[in-house]
């Protein structure tokens, strides 16, 4: 009898063309994504004379330089020219190598890790690419997606194929119903803040659990996104019936008979019964709460309930040092409540939390409330715009005083114009919260849609929870 | 690729945990392009003050490690964004090699696209190493690939792992779409076979 294989096993194994000694392989990679920032990838391809081998198996989108705002002008709307110049040559490279590109006035546009799931290019089993730490999203879908720099962008471009070391696994379980007012966003920031965020460094993490398995692909998507904040290689879900459900019809999912040859190959995936991780981590959902993060990296985050945590208490020094420096550059003192915390600025988007049902949950604490700071949506791509409009939802934002923008990368990669101002504090459903990632000097927390919108009505860090009584 | 064999360096000790990829280049000067004065974007915001001042107490602003070309790092160095423009920079600033506990994963596959040299050491070794270069300014560390060893300032000599086909792949200057075209048969048969077993995705 074979070894029992867990999923990563079987979707790795299927892929390998060819070995190099005990650790290395050459992978086939299925699907390949470029953005504006894959401009230094082409341009070597260029410089070398190569061509892309496989033009039909990468697709391009705009979303990290977009700008958010007066969206109707296309392109005119980017003033500075070397933005502007970014946003020409992904055009013009893809163009010139036949690869579909998704411009900034394309219906389909969008930020590219929610583009792949929502035009179902995006699929189970397979290999996915992208010049982005954040590509680890697609695997939510039972894909092995993995975040790669230029140069290995270059080389998939060129040869279709991806040198790998094979990571070990880990298997993240969740298990427990989660509270009302708890959303997949805390599930994860939970993990990262028990494991740290070099807690899964080589390792692709598989979650698992009933809690998990309760999550729509919207919460999914912003579990599996955040892997690479806890330093893993990629993050997975094996799929089931609401994986399917979720892929029927889409433009790229597979039609009629193959559909049905699809499914069946879906469904081998989940790990065998008795497949070893190398490593294993337990998380209880039942007892957690809203989370928030308070420093500067990703695995500093606490319960809304909490308070700001000491440094003297830290298990190393280098822990240590890094609370310090945080708290310095945040402007807070260890045993501050959470709920203490004034915000100026509040930011709903991203590839984290910009899809439907993370609009609907800062639509339901707002519908009839007034934000008392600047606040901002970028739905995470033109579609969900599209859709939050028709559900009424863009109408509950303007009326509650955010501002209803175009959809795009915004204020977490914070290149497009969309920064947050020196000292400012933000309330951000974004994943990152390093040292001048929303803007230089940016103070940064990050928390879940519905806690984003409870921040924007109060103007403090509010535990959602005592917003929703009697709401649905 | 630009081989790396050995090299003998003023290394600098920038003894932080946790230096993510936005520190080492902030986003906002990705779009430019590599060339003259690109050196000025590495770690930008932790060595200029707002009014493009130095700030002193930044470890490449101090005179004797200015020309450094190994730094000694905290734990997960280069975790965050896979921006290759990270290790651009590094290049820029004549960064050749660097040492950490532990890297971000795709930070540390980065370094090696580029002919750099990530070398992984314990932390009390890491930790011991920035202690000897803060104490004698200027001091250099020896770092060999073929032999997979760091000498420190007192000449003590650790040992390092690295993956061999990354180790040979570097010792050699070698590029990866050579070593994959080396296999094209291989890959056209593994391509035909995959897509009529999965042909929704040909």
């Amino acid at each position: 009898m074979n070894t029992p294989r867990t999923m990563f096993e079987k979707i790795w194994d299927r892929h390998v063309i060819v070995k190099r000694g005990e650790s290395e392989a050459l992978l086939h990679i299925d699907r390949n994504f470029v953005h504006e920032g894959s401009f230094h990838a082409f341009g070597a391809l260029a410089a070398e004379n190569r061509e892309v081998r496989k033009p039909r198996q990468t697709f391009a989108v705009a979303d990290h330089y977009v700008p958010t705002l007066n969206r109707d002008r296309g392109i005119a709307a980017v003033t500075d020219p070397e933005i502007r110049n970014q946003m020409e040559m992904l055009a013009n490279n893809t163009k010139k190598h036949g690869i579909v590109h998704y411009g900034i006035d394309d219906p389909r546009q969008g930020i590219v890790h929610v583009i792949g799931p929502e035009l179902g290019i995006t699929q189970p089993g397979l290999t996915i690419t992208c010049g982005d730490s954040h590509t680890s999203t697609h695997g939510a879908f039972g894909a092995y997606a993995v975040g790669i720099g230029a140069s290995q962008l270059k080389q998939i471009l060129a040869t279709q194929c991806l040198w790998q070391k094979k990571p070990k696994t880990l298997r993240v379980s969740v298990e427990g119903a989660i509270a009302v007012g708890v959303t997949a966003k805390d599930i994860i920031l939970a993990i990262i803040a028990e494991i740290g965020t070099a807690g899964a460094t080589g390792h692709t993490i598989e979650y698992a659990g009933s809690a998990i398995r309760a999550f729509s692909m919207e919460g999914r998507l912003t579990v599996c996104n955040m892997s690479i904040e806890a330093g893993a290689r990629a993050g997975m879900i094996a799929p089931d019936d609401t994986t399917f459900a979720y892929l029927a019809g889409r433009e790229f999912a597979p039609k009629a008979a193959h559909w049905d040859s699809a499914l069946e190959f879906w469904r081998s995936l989940p790990g065998d019964a008795g497949a070893r991780f190398d490593r294993e981590v337990t998380l209880n959902a039942t007892t957690l709460a809203p989370m928030v993060t308070w420093g500067t990296s990703p695995e500093e985050a606490v319960s809304v309930t909490a308070v700001i945590p000491d440094p003297a208490a830290a298990d190393n020094a280098d822990k240590r040092a890094h609370m310090e420096q945080a708290l310095r550059y945040q402007a807070l003192t260890p045993g501050t409540r959470l709920t203490d915390i004034g915000v100026d600025y509040a930011f709903i988007g991203t590839c984290t939390n910009g899809r439907i049902e993370d609009l609907r949950a800062a639509a339901a604490v707002l519908k009839g409330r007034k934000t008392v700071i600047p606040a901002w949506v970028s739905p995470g791509s033109t579609t969900i715009k599209l859709q939050a409009e028709a559900e009424g939802l863009a109408t509950i934002f303007r009326d509650a005083g955010f501002e209803w923008r175009a959809s795009g990368c915004s204020s977490c990669a914070a290149v497009n114009g969309d920064i947050v101002p020196a000292g400012k504090r933000c309330a951000s459903t974004s994943n990152r919260n390093f040292e001048g990632r929303q803007g230089q000097g940016a103070r940064t927390h990050l928390m879940s849609p519905a806690m984003v919108a409870a921040a924007a009505v109060t103007g403090k860090i509010t535990d959602v929870r005592t917003l929703m009584a009697g709401r649905p | 690729m630009q081989p790396f064999t050995r090299l003998t360096a003023v290394a600098a000790p920038l003894d932080i945990a946790n230096i993510d990829t936005d520190q080492i280049i902030p986003a906002r000067y990705l779009s430019k392009a590599r060339g003259p004065g690109y050196e000025r974007w590495g770690f930008h915001d932790m060595r200029y003050e707002t009014d493009g001042r130095e700030k002193p107490g930044f470890v490449l602003n101090q005179a004797p490690y200015r020309n450094a070309q190994i730094l000694v790092a905290g734990a997960n160095f280069g975790c965050g964004s896979s921006r290759e423009a990270a290790v651009y920079v590094l290049l820029a600033n004549g960064i050749r090699a660097v040492i950490a506990p532990s890297f971000g994963d795709i930070h540390y596959g980065n370094e090696l696209q580029n002919g750099m040299l990530p070398v992984v050491l314990p932390a009390d070794i890491a930790h011991k190493l920035c202690e000897q270069l803060k104490s004698q300014p200027g001091v250099q560390i020896g770092v060999d690939l073929e032999s997979q060893t760091v000498t420190g300032p007192d000449g003590a000599t650790y040992h390092f792992d690295i993956d061999p086909n990354q180790k040979e792949k570097l010792l050699n200057g070698l590029d990866d779409i050579g070593l994959v075209m080396q296999n094209i048969e291989k890959i056209e048969g593994f391509e035909l076979r995959h897509h009529e077993e999965l042909p929704w995705l040909a």
